[in-house]
């Protein structure tokens, strides 16, 4: 609301109405009443998410004993963890993990938003097929998950079938408890997290344009790659933050999906959490969130969420 | 209508295989938890029968289920409550800028994109250090609101942002003071909107897994005696327990998307009289 509508609704009848009303928001300036109505949000901020970050950044600094911790000034842990080989080859495992995940779903959210936004007609059926894609994003992930054992086990419905078909002579090994089936979980679980902010940029793309590309004689795929992906690039973006932020904090994916034989970040901090180390878990929690927040700011750069929503 | 090209139907196959990728799963779990008593994780099925359903109901054979069901559908409602309200708030606040937005702007993005597992080692950590014994319904509850929340208000700064401030104007002109502008006009319009907050508020409560872990203490939530239960458990009564809370979920999401269609209905029969003469 500008200056100007509160100044003319300040002579309207309405004015006296409110003047007379004991609690009125609107009698307060703006300001007071943006921070009273956001005073909720900003204390649960405060105190589940601010403060737990201060917590950890305070505690990497602090020393552990076997059993308990202690308060210290000391740079021990990330001493440790800095010069460990481990740690750079489990932060090699976790930027694999999502980058190989960030384009598979990239491709597939693609495609699929695509589909959903250009090829289906009319507006119920897009609803429809587009809440059929994201349904399984308000059910369980470990349920989602453990659906795939039956799937990939040794005697799993994939070897059995390939066996039957006589693609292969012995029961492949590598399809569960492996690289291939922690990025299939991930692809599995985060695909949607692509469509959706694909889908609804597509959506709000002038179909005018489209048809002018056409008219000027470009062809199917020259309007795809010069007007709908240019013009989807704050969803695709969107998408991005997501799978990619989604797949670097991750840790129970990689944990249930490889049989505990693979490692990333997130099952190096959830290791020291279950042997009580929490100064090296906070530790390795403050690198993990710095790496996290740079990847963000980066792709940021490229997309004014505000302005997207 | 002018002929389909044929990228609609290569593009219609993909699309139809993402959805046996996206359910195929889910289903073929919901099959097999129908194994005979003798079956196996996987096919071939052994008979059919309920029998891994009935263990479910035997307490004694896997955990305190029921015990952990109940803690999750109350805390689901409580987060459900809250992220609503505090949603709302936070959405009528932001349709202005005031000093401070901008920090709680970047706060709620950092909320949503920092690794779970941070904000529960982080509140499990508060919780301990000051002496306080972590509980699903304090600790629990407050690091999932960081998950929820979020959703909840890119939701409403989405609704905000189309709607059609004139209507307020019209009340305002008609003597409403500003609560009765919200309460009357704004909220009715937003409605459906809210069903949306709630089932995200309550399903990702209800499926939550990473920051619960370190904050609910002693006592489970559903997904924290899941995962348990994946470690000890070799036969079909995890399918049985999956296949049962999926079909929770389901029902859950049935329900709210009943709601705001039924809304949406009655809106466009009682909405307006334009047009039927009523004056």
């Amino acid at each position: 609301m500008t200056d100007q509508t509160q100044s003319i609704s300040s002579v309207a009848p309405a004015a006296k109405a409110r003047a007379k009303s004991p609690f009125s928001l609107s009698r307060l300036p703006d300001a007071v009443t943006g921070w009273l109505l956001s005073l909720p949000l900003a204390l649960v901020l405060f105190f589940f998410l601010v403060l737990p970050i201060a917590m950890i950044v305070v505690v990497s600094f602090w020393g552990a004993t076997e059993f308990s911790i202690y308060p210290a000034f000391q740079f021990d842990n990330y001493e440790f963890l800095l010069t460990s080989p481990v740690t750079y080859q489990v932060f090699f495992n976790t930027v694999k993990y999502a980058l190989i995940t960030w384009a598979i779903t990239l491709v597939i959210g693609f495609t699929v938003a695509y589909f959903l936004a250009f090829h289906v007609r009319t507006l119920t059926w897009q609803i429809i097929l587009f809440l059929l894609c994201t349904i399984p994003f308000w059910t369980s992930n470990i349920i989602r998950m453990i659906s795939w054992i039956p799937f990939l086990g040794r005697n799993g419905i994939a070897n059995s079938t390939l066996i039957s078909m006589g693609v292969i002579d012995e029961p492949l090994e590598w399809l569960l408890f492996s690289d291939f089936s922690v990025i299939l979980a991930f692809v599995h679980l985060y695909t949607l997290f692509m469509v959706v902010p694909i889908f609804n940029t597509m959506m709000r793309i002038d179909r005018s344009l489209i048809e002018a590309a056409y008219d000027n004689g470009a062809s199917g795929l020259q309007t795809l790659t010069n007007v709908i992906i240019p013009l989807t690039k704050p969803g695709i973006m969107i998408g991005s933050i997501f799978v990619v932020t989604l797949v670097m904090g991750d840790f129970i994916t990689v944990r249930f999906m490889s049989g505990s034989q693979k490692a990333n970040v997130g099952r190096l901090i959830s290791n020291d959490i279950a042997l009580l180390q929490y100064p090296s878990a906070a530790a390795t929690a403050v690198i993990l969130l710095i790496t996290v927040l740079l990847v963000i700011s980066i792709l940021l750069r490229y997309v004014d969420i505000r302005k997207e929503l | 209508m002018e002929k389909r090209s044929r990228s609609f139907y290569v593009l219609a196959t993909f699309f139809a295989l993402f959805l046996v990728f996206l359910y195929g799963p889910t289903i073929t779990i919901a099959i097999l938890s129908f194994q005979g008593p003798q079956g196996g994780l996987t096919f071939p099925m052994r008979g059919v029968s309920l029998h891994w359903f009935r263990d479910l109901f035997e307490q004694q054979a896997v955990g305190d289920i029921w015990g952990s069901f109940s803690r999750s559908l109350t805390l689901g409602l409580m987060v459900m409550v809250t992220t609503v309200v505090v949603s709302v708030m936070g959405g009528l606040a932001f349709r202005k800028r005031f000093p401070g937005s901008g920090a709680i702007f970047y706060l709620i993005i950092t909320s949503l994109v920092i690794p779970s597992i941070l904000v529960s080692l982080g509140v499990g950590l508060i919780f301990s250090q000051s002496g306080l014994a972590v509980h699903w319904s304090t600790s629990g509850f407050g690091a999932q609101l960081t998950w929820t929340l979020p959703f909840g208000l890119l939701i409403m700064f989405a609704v905000f942002n189309r709607f059609d401030k004139s209507y307020e104007e019209a009340a305002r002109d008609q003597g409403a003071n500003a609560w009765q502008t919200v309460r009357y006009v704004v909220l009715p319009i937003i409605a459906p909107m809210l069903i949306g907050v709630a089932l995200f508020g309550f399903t990702l409560s209800y499926d939550e897994f990473a920051r619960t872990l370190l904050t609910a203490g002693s006592y489970n939530t559903l997904p924290l005696e899941i995962y348990g239960m994946t470690t000890n458990v070799t036969t079909p009564v995890i399918f049985a327990l999956g296949t049962l809370t999926t079909a929770f979920s389901f029902g859950i999401i049935g329900l709210f998307l009943a709601i705001v269609v039924i809304l949406n209905k009655r809106r466009s029969r009682h909405g307006s009289d334009a047009g039927k003469g009523m004056v």
